[in-house]
């Protein structure tokens, strides 16, 4: 991008974040976006002979063509959608938030300690959870935010290295002292009491963690476009410097923004452990944070892209669990058809022009 | 073996083939691409030579197919980036998904097949010289290549006429190209080449290092090798010394356990990534920025 671009864009807003509705060409790119990678997609699962119709009727039918099926793509985009919040959010101020896996599992960490070792009574369990998932996950962010604020590391570099980190933390725990003493010897924690567990607000998989997101969502939508801080952060997502000069604080922007989106993270780790698991136990998160980061990222940051593509890869992962069943393939095999459709779309998305290229 | 030699030979034999993809990111890195996708590189190198020797029977012709599959691979993330601008990292997360369900996919029938693993030749002399012998002179072909070759990427990227053009595109490419450089092209090369080298060390995984093919058999050690490359400060001698660390640790640990030590192996995996932050702060603190300043840019804004 030339200067005089870099200044138009400034000027009209561009690089401060489209908040408006969806124009209808970018939904017909990414239609073609879809279709293109579904076609790669069939060429790939016929070049090894299987069957490549078969198979996406098998992921329809387990995904969208049933009330089971839908209830858990939904169940799906309760990770994918807070973590891609704790993406959405940092990026926002510009900061880019590798670190959701991490956050995830810290946030998980802490729910879980809260529920088993903080002797609050049943009535209190899941609100006790769900701060200490918001405390865990916040401070695990916060590492990465103090880094950058007053260590000047970049953040997307250190957040990335701590997810491995944290993994290992929780490995420490549920291998050691919060394994369960009276279960068979597996590095699982006690269960969790019936109390800790979170109520369910439809069939018996989907949790009220769906609020969370959406909640989330509303929340960044309504916030970044009425109030003061939203327009502040996107001012500093923008132009971080014009942001100085306007005697915005800019530091303090950079450091709660990591936080919160840490923040949402680890409530989508609380939600995993008091939703669903109802105990820890290690690999607790199957890429979510790096999904939520790719969803994010697909939807443009924006709270309604993030709804469309965290419904699209919920589909895609509900999916590929049907095709072990139904076909004895791997799971993963999904991973390509994920994987195709961002390369269809970062591949047709209007980039920065490159000198030479 | 005493402990000693036996750590020792175990981190060259562990720690090859992180060796071999922070090589290659060090390469791509320098040139102004990171590619957080070394992880699917590895991958379908480790899976593309198990398949191929499977299919061959030889181990040989197993390591040409691993080195293309990385390259191929990694070639997708060099159109994405750099012929349509695409965010780095964004391209880079979902080539680590697209190598992990290829080759979950056409993995899945060799899983319990068995091949002819990478021979271990001694070399005659060398190799019964106490300690250093077995250390360093009794392993598979790729283990001996990885030392000359990370001699050789340091002599290429700064002694060299290419090194000086590969950094001055990890630099600036709007610089290079008024220089009169092809910065597209040699982006793309780098990239390509580091992908390749990614897919060598996932080769030396399931050709000798563990001989067998599994779903996601690299385990992370992609992001292991990108860790180490910010470690190593972009220098290809450092990265090897980084990759013994690493391999050092993982063999300090199966060696532990085997003396029946009590030590949390969940410490000594956090610690590569914990030193890199260290690193990373001191650096940061005295003000010396390494980043190829092509790099920088990836890490700035949303893209």
């Amino acid at each position: 991008m030339t200067v005089a671009a870099t200044v138009r864009a400034r000027f009209t807003g561009q690089s401060l974040g489209n908040l408006g509705p969806v124009p209808v060409s970018a939904l017909l790119r990414f239609g073609a976006a879809i279709a293109v990678a579904m076609l790669a997609f069939a060429a790939i699962i016929l070049a090894d002979g299987t069957n490549p119709l078969e198979t996406l009727r098998l992921m329809w039918d387990a995904s969208v063509g049933t009330d089971f099926g839908r209830t858990e793509v939904l169940v799906k985009v309760i990770p994918f959608g807070l973590c891609a919040l704790a993406v959405a959010i940092p990026a926002r101020v510009g900061l880019i938030n590798v670190g959701g896996e991490g956050q995830f599992y810290i946030g998980a960490w802490a729910a879980a300690g809260a529920v088993l070792y903080s002797g609050a009574p049943g009535w209190a369990l899941i609100p006790v959870a769900f701060v200490a998932g918001a405390i865990g996950g916040g401070a695990w962010a916060g590492i990465v935010a103090l880094l950058r604020v007053k260590g000047k590391v970049n953040e997307a570099i250190s957040s990335l290295l701590l997810n491995f980190v944290a993994i290992q933390f929780v490995n420490y725990f549920v291998y050691g002292p919060w394994k369960d003493p009276d279960g068979p010897n597996w590095p699982f924690s006690p269960k969790f009491p019936d109390a800790a567990m979170l109520p369910m607000v439809y069939g018996d998989r989907l949790s009220l963690a769906i609020l969370f997101v959406a909640v989330g969502l509303v929340a960044l939508f309504l916030i970044l476009r009425y109030t003061r801080v939203g327009y502040e952060a996107r001012v500093v997502g923008g132009n971080p410097l014009a942001a100085e000069r306007a005697g915005i604080p800019v530091g303090r922007y950079l450091l709660w923004a990591l936080i919160i989106g840490g923040a949402v993270a680890g409530i989508a780790g609380m939600a995993e452990v008091t939703g669903i698991q109802g105990r820890l136990r290690p690999g607790i998160s199957v890429n979510y944070g790096y999904i939520g980061f790719l969803a994010a990222w697909l939807g443009g940051h924006r709270p309604l892209g993030i709804v469309l593509a965290c419904l699209l890869f919920g589909a895609i992962s509900v999916g590929g669990d049907s095709l072990q069943i139904g076909l004895d393939l791997p799971g993963s095999t999904v991973n390509i058809l994920m994987a195709l459709i961002l390369f269809a779309v970062l591949a047709g998305r209007k980039n920065r022009t490159k000198v030479g290229a | 073996m005493n402990f000693i030699t036996a750590v020792s030979t175990g981190a060259v034999r562990a720690g090859t083939s992180v060796m071999y993809a922070s090589l290659g990111e060090v390469v791509a890195e320098r040139a102004g691409i990171i590619n957080l996708g070394v992880e699917g590189c590895m991958l379908a190198g480790a899976c593309a030579g198990y398949i191929a020797t499977a299919e061959t029977g030889s181990p040989y012709i197993g390591i040409v197919a691993a080195f293309a599959a990385g390259g191929l691979l990694a070639t997708i993330h060099a159109f994405l980036v750099v012929t349509r601008g695409a965010n780095q990292l964004a391209s880079g997360l979902a080539l680590m998904f697209l190598g992990l369900g290829l080759t979950a996919f056409f993995g899945r029938p060799y899983v319990k097949v068995q091949i002819t693993p990478l021979k271990d030749y001694a070399i005659p002399g060398l190799a019964d010289l106490p300690y250093v012998g077995p250390v360093l002179f009794e392993h598979d072909v790729l283990t001996y290549s990885v030392f000359p070759l990370a001699a050789l990427l340091w002599w290429f990227v700064f002694r060299s006429r290419w090194g000086v053009m590969l950094r001055a595109v990890g630099e600036s490419t709007e610089s290079a190209f008024a220089a009169g450089l092809h910065p597209a092209r040699i982006q793309y090369a780098a990239v390509a080449f580091g992908g390749a080298l990614a897919g060598l060390g996932g080769a030396q995984i399931s050709l000798a290092y563990t001989a067998t093919w599994v779903e996601n058999l690299t385990q992370g050690r992609g992001f292991i090798a990108v860790a180490l490359v910010i470690f190593a400060m972009w220098n290809p001698l450092r990265a090897m010394a980084g990759a013994l660390l690493f391999g050092g640790a993982v063999a300090l640990q199966l060696q532990l356990q085997a003396r029946g030590v009590g030590v949390s192996p969940f410490l000594l995996d956090m610690t590569p990534y914990l030193l890199t932050i260290v690193v990373l702060l001191v650096w940061a603190q005295r003000g010396r920025d390494a980043f190829p300043a092509g790099l920088n840019k990836v890490f700035r804004g949303t893209g």
